[in-house]
């Protein structure tokens, strides 16, 4: 089982996303890293004169690098950035839109997440114009992934594991929106937010994170416990999202779990210990996704923010 | 511009038909059509005899097959859209690559309509759909300005189609998880969003309190019209605050947007609502076919004549105007 960390999924300030892959090349057991701004193309700039630096580090620490499409395109700058990303040789691109499809034209490239891959013959059809590896939806069931999985022995097939689930994506900045400002004029408040700005409901139960025109899970994904039933299910990797937490100390955790080094009780334990929030695994059992699923096959839900 | 009005039954089709919508879209009944309620819904017979009864009026009957094929269980899907095809469909509208795949082999004569499910937001991602499966129409997501879709439409070689009325869908359609993460049904899998088997609503110290699965969505106080509890829709808190977040609890209505779309190119416009029962469609059809009346002899528009058959009696014109964003 290898380890991929996807893209920073949040508006982190320029300097410090840079640092953060810096340590990742220099420090993380993770065997595949996908860089670049897949939310919100206002971000990009920011990150651009990074870019380089980063990829050059990483791939010289020998991880495999993916440059990450945006997952909701528009404008035509937006087009216009993506194609010249898809002409690039110099790295695999992920594909979070069906648009980068043309631009690739047949060209070997991964499929993110955000890509509706439900069966195998999308998949199959996938496979056919050049697709090698593919993270699948977050909201498969385990019965879908073993089944997608199986029938595409030469496809990588990788499931998201570590960190807020992304849930939807809209044309609407709800940063902007809380903050009653316009997305053209939203001074980027996002930022003031690194992990996601938690949303709960009236009754004070935690439930939703908002991270600009992005809702992602409250709760943190923790496929931990799942190890086996994923490389049993034929999944070749657990894919890790950066939020604010050591992400090193967790990717050598999910390491050491995997090489049955420590045991899956006691890595969650020092998961939660790295990272508080609650978790939640429900998705891969055909359950509500914010519920947690144990081995006894107990199901727990979130319980009210103290 | 042809006027393209839901059906949830036999029933409403037929009332669609007299009406004089131009199309009417609607699906079989299982988990091959994003609106999978209870009770509603078409069988292969009732199909094949609602078509026919269609094309006697000249009605156009489109078949939407556009939840995600199941793993493991893909002929389910494609049993759906053969048995479309053989029912006469104008169209199928599908969502799932796989599906489109399998339509465009199988069946190359069978007209294609990309759904609104399949998250087509730019003429990029159509262009995949029309260069692949030889799709000809393609019903845009809910997250474009009327901008967006006149440039959309100036640059595909497609027919575009919009949504004018009923529910509004905030997050782009196909690609929300929203409902699955709270219930465990997903619209993408499952057809639903939001479900009514996951809502309850109680009374709390005076208030009316709606849930959706194991979460709050709203409370209303005394006398205060309760919306239903679509997630999206729901009133929530942060540290800022405590309000609509993501969206007020209104319903698309874009008959000011109508002079816009036409000017923009756009082939054909839908009103949302399968599961709303035969009078809603009979005057909804209606009053959009006196509006697009006025619209072709130069009339001033009647607006706000359906106010009374949405949401919270509020309307919104949703991302059709930047500002929404």
């Amino acid at each position: 089982m290898q380890l991929t960390l996807g893209p920073v999924l949040f508006n982190w300030k320029p300097e410090e996303w840079r640092d953060f892959y810096f340590r990742i090349a220099d420090e993380a057991p993770v065997d595949t890293v996908v860089v670049g701004e897949v939310v919100c193309s206002k971000r990009q700039p920011f990150l651009e004169e990074h870019i380089p630096a980063v990829v050059e580090r990483l791939a010289g620490a020998g991880k495999k690098v993916l440059m990450g499409s945006l997952v909701l395109m528009s404008l035509p700058r937006e087009r216009k950035a993506m194609a010249e990303l898809a002409d690039d040789d110099g790295f695999m691109m992920e594909v979070n839109d069906l648009s980068c499809l043309g631009m690739l034209g047949g060209k070997s490239h991964a499929i993110g997440p955000f890509v509706n891959i439900y069966n195998e013959s999308t998949a199959a059809y996938f496979a056919s114009r050049g697709a090698s590896r593919i993270c699948l939806p977050p909201e498969l069931p385990l019965s879908a992934i073993r089944s997608i999985a199986k029938s595409l022995p030469n496809v990588s097939f990788e499931v998201f594991s570590f960190g807020r689930v992304p849930l939807a994506i809209s044309a609407r900045c709800y940063h902007a929106r809380l903050n009653k400002l316009a997305k053209d004029n939203c001074k980027f408040v996002c930022e003031q937010d690194p992990d996601g700005l938690a949303v709960t409901t009236l009754d004070d139960e935690p439930f939703l994170a908002m991270n600009g025109v992005q809702t992602l899970s409250y709760t943190c994904a923790s496929l931990l416990g799942d190890i086996d039933k994923l490389k049993d299910a034929g999944v070749s990797s657990m894919r890790l999202s950066p939020q604010q937490c050591d992400m090193v100390a967790v990717a050598k955790l999910y390491r050491d779990v995997i090489d049955g080094k420590i045991a899956v009780a006691e890595g969650a334990q020092k998961l939660d210990q790295l990272y508080p929030l609650k978790k939640s695994n429900g998705f891969l059992f055909s359950k509500p996704g914010a519920a947690f699923v144990t081995d006894s096959g107990d199901v727990r839900r979130i319980v009210p923010a103290a | 511009m042809e006027l393209i009005c839901p059906a949830g039954t036999p029933a409403a089709l037929h009332d669609a038909v007299a009406a004089g919508a131009d199309a009417i879209y609607c699906g079989f009944n299982d988990e091959t059509n994003a609106r999978n309620f209870p009770g509603l819904n078409f069988s292969r017979e009732e199909m094949r005899e609602s078509i026919a009864h269609a094309h006697r009026y000249g009605t156009k009957v489109l078949v939407a097959i556009n939840t995600f094929a199941r793993a493991g269980n893909v002929e389910l899907w494609q049993r759906a859209v053969d048995d479309a095809v053989e029912a006469e469909a104008d169209a199928v509208i599908l969502a799932d690559v796989g599906v489109m795949d399998y339509c465009a082999k199988t069946h190359p004569e069978q007209r294609l309509h990309v759904s609104v499910q399949a998250a087509a937001a730019n003429p990029d991602s159509i262009r995949f759909y029309v260069d692949s499966f030889n799709a000809q129409r393609v019903v845009l997501p809910r997250v474009l300005s009327v901008q967006e879709i006149a440039a959309i439409t100036k640059e595909v070689k497609v027919e575009t189609e919009v949504f004018i009325f009923g529910g509004l869908c905030v997050m782009e359609e196909g690609r929300c998880s929203l409902s699955s993460y709270a219930t465990g049904k997903s619209p993408n899998m499952d057809g639903v969003c939001s479900p009514a088997a996951s809502i309850q609503y109680r009374e709390e110290n005076g208030s009316l309190v709606s849930r959706l699965g194991d979460f709050t969505i709203n409370k209303f106080a005394k006398g205060e019209a309760a919306a239903y509890p679509t997630l999206c829709k729901g009133r929530y808190q942060t540290d800022e605050g405590c309000g609509y977040l993501f969206e007020d609890p209104a319903s698309l209505d874009a008959t000011t947007m109508l002079p816009d779309l036409r000017a923009a190119g756009v082939a054909a416009l839908k009103i949302e609502g399968r599961q709303r029962g035969r009078a809603y469609i009979e005057r909804v059809v209606k009053t959009f076919k006196d509006v697009l009346a006025a619209l072709d002899d130069g009339r001033p528009l009647p607006v706000d004549a359906l106010r009374g058959l949405t949401e919270g009696q509020s309307t919104t014109t949703g991302a059709y105007k930047k500002t929404w964003r």
